[in-house]
């Protein structure tokens, strides 16, 4: 039995009893569309982070139930699979095992990186901040008080500061993949049985990881693994298989039909007045939408987008090949170094908004200035990898293994 | 245009003196709307006798000798009896720094006995943000607080987090603001929503919230116009509760009157 490789033609075919058969040398042209829709949900992310930003009100959290969020950690998976499937099927379990534990050890120093960032932020924050008016949100500054309790919380992953709750939920997702990865290359539908299981438990009996000083995480690695490993179910044939019924009239338009309620609701949301028309037995039912838990209706909905969004922008869309699309997909291909640079340009953008102006002028300009940081942050890693890679011959490592996803 | 106007007019309010600001308070009145009645209140009202309890954290007072009579609860009081010129109006602050919601709840029992209130304003929200305390258990924290203030016969009122941009990046609001509102708006509470008043506030120039002042005379201004507004979502909210029983005695039935 053979798994269909990706949904394309031409892609790696991976047999099923270890043997591959691989296009000669290089994989043919990666699914460019990955690399956008990353890259695009990098840059929604990096908005979002910035707070009291107008230019935010352009991101999709506004407009539905799902945001970046479901776009970021579907990627992740699909290209985690397609990188790290033929990996295992190449070289073994083992190795590939190992290699998916290293990129979570990478993203884990990244992580910490990012949390001294954040306790210099605050310590200059604190240090000439002392309004009154305050003096209950000062109370964030305490953690600086105790270092010895704060940083060993940090460094088991338990304190986590506002907004940086995504790479923890990485790191854990990546250092659970390999008996997935395992699973899902053998059988795949029970993997992704496996992994409803685990979705629906997590909902029964409220399963989740604890955090400092009280709580849970933010986002659930238990709840969140159903969108990571659909999408690694997704990298590795079931895409192919599910096509015919996701490219189906009915299905987009009940897709379709599904965005717009989800428009409406969200527009219930800044309109008060509207909210009057959302019947109470309705709301009851349909609130909270969580996000700790990945929500059904958030789930449902980052369906429909994708659902929408294949039939829109096939593959071989010519527009991804133009000028314009190239920071997007550079941004993409290059998700953890820029994904920190983003956190990180979050916080420096607060501060300049917070030191020099909080006027509409600054928050544009910060916003847009901050993208452009990251593209170019994205064509340097490229540039470098490329000369890199010339350096060691042409075959040492793939070329395109690296943006394949080895940026999983 | 809406928007230019209120900012002219703010300029014009805010420019001259201390004393003028009242108007600048009011800028914020659309995010003050009432949307629920407070039956209670409208009884105490025409029994000429309003018992007020505020139940909160930290962000309910100001420090200093002059605290306490400078904070919103005092500020509420005094604007609640200019505006109610015939009613004996009392406000007791119930304040503790860095509760959460769910240890409010527990103390509101208490607060009922010694207070036998007609209304609590309960102010929550910031430190269970800080805390990271599971937004599930701080709605189910509301919910509970809720419900024995209804038993006890007592309206209740939500007040949500102040705004604080320097903050902003630090403390993660969002899913309490949502949680706030929500209980507030499925349970028919009326909420004042400090944070986007605040917000507001900041947008139309009333107040620099970026500020980095140490004056407490800032920090007195702010919750003087807190007091004002909230003394008038209170009023409001009581008269749509009046309004509900004038019509529901058969009297000429006038919904959706402005009552400003």
């Amino acid at each position: 039995m053979t798994l269909r490789g990706v949904e394309r033609p031409g892609a790696a075919t991976i047999a099923r009893h270890g043997t591959v058969v691989m296009p000669p040398v290089v994989p043919t042209g990666r699914d460019l569309r990955l690399d956008l829709f990353r890259g695009l949900a990098l840059w929604l992310i990096f908005l979002d982070h910035i707070p009291s930003n107008l230019v935010s009100w352009i991101t999709i959290r506004n407009y539905g139930f799902s945001d970046a969020t479901e776009i970021f950690v579907f990627i992740s998976g699909y290209t985690a699979a397609f990188v790290y499937g033929r990996e295992m099927n190449e070289r073994g379990t083992v190795v590939a095992s190992a290699r998916i534990l290293k990129r979570a050890w990478q993203i884990y120093v990244a992580h910490i990186f990012l949390f001294v960032i954040y306790m210099a932020e605050i310590a200059y924050v604190s240090s000439s901040f002392d309004n009154p008016l305050y003096s209950e949100e000062m109370g964030i500054f305490n953690f600086l008080k105790q270092p010895d309790v704060t940083l060993v919380q940090a460094l088991l992953l338990k304190f986590k500061p506002a907004n940086m709750d995504v790479l923890p939920l990485y790191i854990v997702l990546l250092a659970g993949f390999p008996p997935m990865l395992w699973l899902v290359l053998r059988r795949p539908v029970l993997a992704l049985a496996a992994s409803v299981t685990l979705y629906a438990l997590t909902w029964r009996f409220d399963w989740n990881f604890p955090a400092y000083p009280s709580g849970t995480w933010v986002f659930n690695p238990l709840a969140w693994q159903l969108l990571f490993v659909f999408g690694a179910w997704c990298a590795l044939g079931g895409a192919a298989r599910i096509a015919p019924v996701a490219r189906s009239g009915p299905v987009l338009a009940l897709a379709a039909g599904y965005l717009a309620f989800a428009f409406v609701i969200a527009m219930t949301w800044y309109i008060p007045h509207l909210a009057a028309f959302v019947p109470k037995w309705f709301a009851e039912w349909m609130y909270p939408i969580d996000k700790t838990n990945l929500d059904v209706l958030r789930f449902a909905h980052f369906l429909a987008l994708a659902a929408l969004t294949l039939k829109f922008v096939q593959r071989d869309w010519p527009a991804l090949a133009s000028p314009l699309m190239r920071p997007a997909i550079l941004c993409g291909q290059h998700s953890l170094e820029v994904f920190c640079l983003g956190v990180f340009l979050s916080f420096a953008a607060h501060f300049a908004m917070v030191e020099i102006s909080d006027g509409i002028a600054t928050q544009v300009l910060v916003s847009a200035l901050g993208i452009l940081i990251m593209v170019a942050t994205a064509a340097l890693i490229t540039w470098y990898k490329n000369v890199e890679g010339k350096k060691h011959g042409p075959r040492q490592t793939p070329p395109n293994a690296d943006l394949a996803g080895g940026e999983a | 245009m809406r928007v230019l106007a209120a900012a002219l007019i703010a300029a014009m309010l805010v420019g001259p003196a201390l004393g003028a600001d009242e108007g600048g308070c009011f800028v914020a009145s659309s995010f003050v709307h009432a949307d629920f009645a407070l039956p209670q209140v409208a009884a105490a009202i025409g029994a000429k006798h309003l018992n007020v309890a505020v139940v909160g954290s930290a962000s309910s007072t100001l420090p200093g000798a002059e605290g306490a009579a400078k904070a919103y609860p005092a500020r509420l009081e005094e604007s609640l009896k200019r505006r109610l010129p015939a009613v004996t109006v009392k406000v007791t602050a119930h304040t503790r720094a860095r509760e959460t919601a769910a240890e409010m709840a527990k103390s509101l029992q208490q607060v009922l006995v010694e207070d036998k209130p007609d209304l609590v304003i309960w102010q929550t929200g910031t430190v269970d943000a800080m805390m990271g305390v599971d937004p599930d258990v701080f709605q189910a924290a509301l919910d509970e607080g809720l419900e024995t203030l209804h038993a006890a016969k007592s309206d209740a009122m939500f007040m949500n987090m102040q705004y604080s941009p320097r903050t902003d990046s630090m403390i993660a609001l969002g899913s309490y603001v949502e949680a706030m509102r929500f209980v507030a708006l499925q349970r028919e509470v009326p909420l004042f929503d400090r944070l986007a008043v605040m917000k507001n506030w900041n947008e139309m120039g009333v107040f620099d919230f970026y500020s980095t002042t140490k004056r407490i005379e800032f920090a007195e201004r702010v919750h003087d116009c807190i007091g004002r507004l909230l003394a008038r979502l209170v009023v409001d909210s009581a008269d749509l509760a009046a309004q509900a029983n004038n019509s529901g005695a058969g009297s000429s039935d006038v919904p959706n009157k402005d009552i400003h």
